[in-house]
């Protein structure tokens, strides 16, 4: 699967030959499902993002393109209720709780309006510099057991991410603090042109949580149900008091960093070949055929609604009226300094000379 | 704003230690967190008390982690706490810098102001102690220059109580630099119970007509002893509140005498006091009768303790700045 050693790599998706599918506790054909169209979904948003951005309609844009089913899995693991913080690799996963595709591709076209209120879908915003959004999480877990909340949160970061401070000091306090919280490491083995063999002489990442006094599991992260399962058995722990969790789901960054980055001046091609024809929309598909649970016109059905979606999203960002200059100076203080309304006021005489 | 009819005579360190014990009891939400603010109290027992009145859950003993108790900070104001963050010691504070920067001053912002940030950064600040290296700097500017972050400074009890309680209060991060050097430097009158100092407003700590001294924290002080000297008639501007800036005061002040000296102890270069320069170079023009003047720290590192008074702004100092502004 990967060019490191994961002997311990949990997988419950076979490979419809030698290796066997394996079925899993209170996972119904339902849930499965739900699985299979959130994973469509994360798939065509990625995949018609990056025609948009080739189009001029968005701007530069981080794919997540084989990361799936990380996203999926771990999003439909957790309640409602459970917080989840991305990093910008996660900029999609609002689908998954309901948010319009639109407000997700205004972020991505710098519009005002692609920014949303992380307590209206208990998602926090999309964290730019590496790992500083794991303290945020561990803060918000921490702060909800304080109040005797039942709910937990998930913060995700790359394999990237767990040399930065940050990702440490977050990890720290969830524990010491008993924060009812999952971090789930994608470890795609790439940060950007830096192969995690260049990041740490850990043979797991995973490895780390001993460190923290905390489990820390790996799973195949191209097999959404190893992801589910191991994200749901974190949160109950954590809602069950039990403290943090860290699972490294491990997967392989077969697609650029970003639409400004060129992988082939540091990337092996046959391997990135290899690592796309086994992806992880398509191996849970074959899954769920062999389970009987998809048939071609649900699978028909369930993409095209996908790609209606985005029709739909990119047809109303694009509507979406210019944004106003007042945006610049409204948000930053609840209560502002009064130079602020000087510099608007300045700034919209100018503007309408 | 105060609702105090009684005052008690404090130290400095013990007006903020009331302030927390007053606001902790008043709102439910707000909690104290930090190195060794629990069982010790704090290294400079700022946060007394707390833990045997409020409990573990609301003063927080902290790892050893400025930027993780900076970051959770910022996760607690989402689960609905009011945290109040003790960074030891100023320069000890800057780990933490990555979360005030890119987070702290930002979130509000992100949320198109779906989710306010309320909390307080206080800290220990500034030279003069005879400590070690690293427990002497000023760093205000680093926290002045964000967006979406208060600064306030107090020189006084009374102040350092008020300026906390606003901050508390505050729907936006604040951060309180408390000047230790005055921590246990003289008792005066602190209003007790609820007393809140609002921010953005200077304090006329002594009125002239003849120059204005314009300082902030410990050089408060050390401008009241030098005008003390000055055979003119000095007014001393104490600014207490650095974001959002009392510009009012400061021109009025400066409209009436003519002539300024602004004191600060940070370095020179880009330090706040740049900033009231080049306030008064925009708006004040025509009401300066002399150029506008700085007695600060220099562009070198906090120097060894054997020759900090040196490098800290002084009354000999002061006063030659304030002839050359009276004789110009």
């Amino acid at each position: 699967m990967t060019d490191v050693a994961h002997p311990e790599l949990v997988q419950a998706i076979g490979n419809g030959a030698d290796v066997a599918d394996r079925e899993l506790e209170r996972v119904d054909d339902a849930l499965l499902l739900d699985l299979y169209r959130a994973l469509v979904l994360l798939r065509t948003f990625d995949e018609r993002a990056v025609i948009y951005h080739r189009q001029g309609r968005i701007g530069t844009y981080a794919l997540y393109w084989g990361h799936e089913a990380i996203q999926a899995g771990a999003a439909l693991a957790l309640g409602r209720e459970d917080w989840i913080f991305p990093s910008y690799r996660e900029s999609a996963i609002g689908l998954l709780r309901g948010m319009p595709a639109a407000t997700i591709l205004q972020w991505w076209r710098g519009h005002p309006s692609g920014w949303w209120n992380p307590a209206e879908y208990n998602l926090g915003s999309i964290c730019v510099p590496i790992a500083t959004q794991v303290p945020h999480a561990a803060g918000l877990a921490w702060g909800k057991r304080l109040r005797g909340e039942s709910s937990g949160a998930l913060v995700f970061f790359g394999d990237g991410a767990t040399s930065e401070g940050a990702f440490h000091e977050g990890a720290n306090f969830a524990a010491v603090m008993k924060a009812p919280l999952v971090l789930l490491c994608n470890n795609n083995q790439w940060a950007i042109s830096t192969p995690i063999s260049a990041q740490t002489r850990a043979a797991r990442l995973a490895d780390k949580a001993v460190g923290y006094g905390m489990p820390g599991v790996t799973v195949d992260g191209g097999d959404v149900l190893a992801v589910y399962e191991a994200v749901r058995e974190g949160i109950e722990r954590a809602r069950a008091g039990e403290g943090p969790t860290f699972v490294e789901a491990v997967t392989y960054r077969a697609a650029p960093h970003a639409t400004a980055d060129d992988p082939t001046a540091y990337i092996d091609p046959d391997r990135v070949e290899a690592e796309r024809a086994r992806e992880c929309v398509g191996r849970f598909e074959g899954y769920l055929r062999r389970a009987g649970v998809l048939d071609d016109e649900t699978a028909e059905t369930v993409k095209a609604e996908a790609l209606e979606l985005m029709r739909t999203g990119i047809g109303l960002a694009e509507a979406e009226p210019a944004a106003d200059v007042g945006e610049i100076f409204a948000h930053a203080y609840a209560d502002p300094p009064p130079s602020l309304e000087r510099d608007l006021s300045e700034l919209r005489r100018i503007l309408a000379q | 704003m105060s609702v105090a009819l009684e005052a008690k005579e404090l130290l400095l360190v013990e007006a903020v230690n009331d302030c927390l014990h007053v606001e902790m009891e008043r709102d439910p939400n707000v909690l104290v967190l930090g190195e060794d603010v629990g069982r010790a109290g704090g290294v400079f027992r700022a946060t007394a008390g707390l833990l045997d009145r409020f409990g573990p859950d609301r003063c927080v003993d902290t790892p050893l982690a400025e930027a993780g108790i900076l970051g959770t900070a910022i996760g607690l104001c989402m689960a609905g706490w009011r945290p109040v963050v003790e960074m030891q010691y100023d320069a000890f504070s800057y780990p933490a810098l990555d979360q005030l920067i890119n987070h702290v001053g930002r979130y509000r912002w992100r949320t198109r102001g779906g989710m306010d940030f309320p909390l307080v950064i206080r800290m220990p600040y500034g030279g003069g102690v005879r400590a070690p290296e690293l427990h002497d700097d000023s760093p205000e500017t680093f926290y002045v220059h964000p967006a979406g972050v208060k600064v306030a400074i107090p020189s006084t009890p009374a102040d350092a109580k008020g300026l906390l309680a606003a901050a508390i209060r505050d729907p936006d991060p604040v951060v309180i630099f408390e000047p230790k050097v005055m921590y246990r430097s003289a008792r005066q009158p602190v209003p007790e119970g609820e007393h809140v100092t609002p921010l953005g407003q200077a304090r006329l700590a002594r009125t002239g007509t003849d120059l204005t001294l314009v300082a902030y924290g410990a050089m408060v002080p050390l401008a009241e002893r030098a005008a003390e000297e000055i055979s003119a008639s000095v007014e001393v501007l104490d600014l207490r509140s650095l974001k959002p800036l009392d510009e009012d005061a400061l021109l009025a002040s400066v409209a009436k005498t003519g002539r300024v000296v602004l004191i600060q102890e940070a370095a020179r270069t880009c330090g706040y006091m740049a900033e009231v320069a080049a306030i008064l170079a925009e708006k004040a023009l025509l009401d300066l009768q002399a150029p506008v003047l700085r007695v600060t720290g220099y562009d070198v590192p906090y120097p060894y303790w054997q020759l900090e008074d040196a490098y800290m702004p002084s009354v000999a100092r002061v006063l030659d700045a304030a002839r050359q502004a009276l004789e110009f």
